[in-house]
């Protein structure tokens, strides 16, 4: 039985949280636009302002939002590979960035699949030396049962054995991605983070590769963080979604309870526009996500919301609790039936 | 529009297309009427992109056989170039994918929109100036005057898009082939831009045939659909006799790869497309599918009508020897 409720999986999951961001803001210092050739003017871009989120272990986690919404910025703070300008991005109770600094615990820990699959493989290393090599970086496994191991992680992520001889050039875009996600998995970590791993494929490719990640987050207890900007493959794939506008989480909750009934404007327009079969074509949102080098002031998504007030326009709500496990930033929440 | 229903803008019968040995497109048959949208759906290598070039006659190094009728103008596919620049642009338009590289980045997007006005209608170049900014406005680019000095890069991919559609109708064309227009923008622009086309095409009266991948999307956006799997028609017709009462293995299994929203659960199907040198010579998607008989292998499956009721070329057809 594939078919897992909410409460069943609730249970093992301890509360401790593996990530935590507290307050966390990432500035980017920017050539002003419009300066002249010689000016060292920069202005701030705030890619990331006030961001809250806790993610505990075991769980799965979907990070939503559109472009330029700060999902990739989030992804880095979380790896460790941006120092952010404020608040506190902690892993394990500890800087992530004093987690990296000593000793590669860390990264054995925290395995990333990259959207671009092949870029992130050596073209000239055959498979099985590009799955081979976290093996043998983080000594998981003495050399002489490498092989059986690199197999053994072939036929986990479903692709043959013998694909341990051929090059990424030789596999196609589904197979390239397993190979990332086996690769991933060498280190045998406890938390994989995916950005955009099933995009840009054909559906029945997806679906296959959506299938293989959830049995792999639930048989092996990983913690999963996923980007995405499906909420079809969201709410497939994970149990709690973070939905990100303009470099601020503005709703996260259990994944089934934010879509069935969202509460922030924001949210509900996304849910709109995601096409379902045979629903008339949703009013779309007006205008374009603003740009991060000019907030609008109060609410940063008081210029396109459809259910905007006057006290939006002058105060910026932060991320609130509402009910249980639910959170949302706005400052008149639609109404939960 | 009731009295001019059944007047087919465009029909393609046999439109077969070999790119060196591999054979592409494999007798596509395919009709439109006036006013119609037509959602061309299928996986990546099922040809849909190919039969919005061949109509537009941009394919190159392709031998293309069979016919593509466009009213009153004859076969597209014997025309001579000289007819065929004509056309492109007055006729019919295409809109591609990724606007970025369609658009040339090397002038601003209003020179690029009063050239075209300019070619097609003879405009001076104040009035083209003029219309395009009315064009701009209609595609709803705000500060439309300031955006004809913008160059394709200063602009988002929503309003790139924006700056295509424009294009696209510049000529008033009766047939506008849009190739994935929305696959690369976010979901809240992909439905602007959808409705702007709609909108658009509805109000010139004009026929629209959307190349999508999103079987959802599809239902919203067109009257009828058409199934491809590897070069070939396997079923086609109104949108709902595709989607809801479909007879053909193919669009089954397609159709039950979406993911909507709060789905639970997913049947992932097996193996993947055959390559062009191992394609099988009848039904090309006998090597995946579960009802294959005997005869699927070798013989292919003639497009005709899925119910005895159906009449004309738009209602609901199949491929297949043991539909369901």
């Amino acid at each position: 039985m594939i078919v897992q409720t909410l409460s069943e999986t609730k249970a093992p999951v301890t509360e401790q949280p593996i990530f935590e961001l507290i307050e966390v803001e990432q500035v980017f210092e920017v050539p002003k636009p419009g300066r002249s050739l010689f000016s060292r003017e920069t202005v701030g871009l705030r890619a990331l302002d006030g961001v809250r989120l806790n993610i505990r272990k075991g769980t799965s986690l979907a990070v939503v939002g559109e472009s330029g919404s700060g999902k990739s910025t989030l992804l880095r703070v979380l790896l460790g590979l941006d120092r952010p300008t404020g608040g506190r991005a902690l892993y394990r109770s500890k800087p992530i960035l004093e987690g990296r600094a000593t000793g590669v615990e860390f990264a054995r820990d925290v395995a990333m699949v990259y959207q671009d699959a092949r870029g992130s493989l050596d073209p000239r290393m055959t498979i099985g030396a590009l799955i081979a090599e976290p093996l043998r970086h983080f000594k998981i496994v003495p050399r002489q049962d490498e092989a059986a191991r690199v197999s053994q992680l072939l036929d986990r992520v479903g692709l043959p054995a013998d694909a341990a001889d051929r090059y990424p050039s030789g596999l196609s875009g589904g197979q390239v991605r397993r190979v990332a996600i086996a690769r991933a998995l060498a280190s045998e970590p406890s938390v994989l983070v995916a950005d955009e791993a099933v995009s840009g494929l054909d559906v029945s490719t997806q679906a296959q590769l959506l299938i293989l990640l959830r049995s792999l987050q639930r048989d092996m207890g990983l913690t999963l963080i996923f980007i995405t900007h499906d909420l079809g493959v969201a709410s497939f794939l994970c149990e709690e979604i973070a939905i990100m506008y303009l470099g601020r989480i503005v709703e996260t909750g259990p994944t089934d309870a934010v879509l069935d009934a969202p509460s922030h404007p924001y949210s509900a327009a996304l849910r709109a526009a995601a096409p379902q079969f045979f629903e008339p074509l949703s009013e779309p949102l007006s205008g374009e996500i603003p740009s991060p080098l000019n907030l609008p002031a109060g609410c940063r998504f008081s210029t396109r919301c459809p259910k905007v007030q006057d006290n939006c326009r002058l105060k910026d709500p932060q991320l609130g609790k509402l009910g249980p496990r639910r959170a949302v930033a706005c400052l008149h929440p639609l109404e939960q039936q | 529009m009731n009295d001019t229903a059944l007047y087919h803008v465009l029909s393609i019968k046999d439109l077969t297309v070999f790119r060196g040995a591999a054979k592409i497109l494999d007798r596509v048959t395919l009709a439109l009427a006036q006013g119609e949208t037509l959602a061309l759906v299928g996986e990546s290598g099922a040809g849909k992109s190919t039969i919005a070039t061949a109509i537009m006659r941009l394919l190159e190094n392709a031998r293309v056989t069979g016919s593509a009728t466009l009213a009153g103008e004859g076969d597209l596919l014997t025309l001579s170039e000289r007819k065929m620049v004509k056309l492109r642009g007055r006729r019919l338009a295409m809109i591609f994918q990724d606007a970025g590289t369609a658009l040339n980045p090397s002038y601003t997007v209003g020179r690029q929109l009063s050239t075209t006005l300019q070619r097609i209608h003879g405009l001076s170049k104040s009035d083209a100036r003029k219309q395009a900014i009315d064009l701009f406005t209609s595609v709803g680019i705000n500060d439309p005057e300031g955006r004809m000095s913008a160059f394709p890069h200063q602009l988002s991919g929503g309003m790139q898009q924006r700056v295509m559609v424009a294009i696209a109708l510049a000529g008033s064309p009766d047939l506008l082939l849009a190739d994935e227009p929305t696959s690369a923008l976010d979901v809240t622009i992909q439905a602007q831009i959808v409705r702007l086309i709609l909108k658009l095409t509805r109000e010139r009266g004009a026929s629209c045939v959307f190349v999508l991948h999103d079987l959802a999307l599809a239902s919203q956006a067109c009257d009828r659909i058409a199934v491809l799997y590897a070069g070939q028609v396997v079923e086609s017709g109104p949108a709902r006799d595709v989607l809801e009462r479909h007879r053909h293995p193919y669009t089954k299994q397609l159709k039950s790869c979406v993911l909507e929203i709060g789905a639970k659960d997913l049947v992932a199907p097996e193996g993947t497309v055959p390559s062009h040198d191992q394609m099988p010579n009848g039904c090309r998607f006998c090597t995946r599918c579960p009802r294959a008989v005997a005869r699927c292998a070798d013989e292919t499956p003639p497009l005709v009508p899925a119910r005895p009721t159906a009449t004309g070329p738009l209602d609901h057809h199949i491929a297949c020897w043991n539909p369901e």
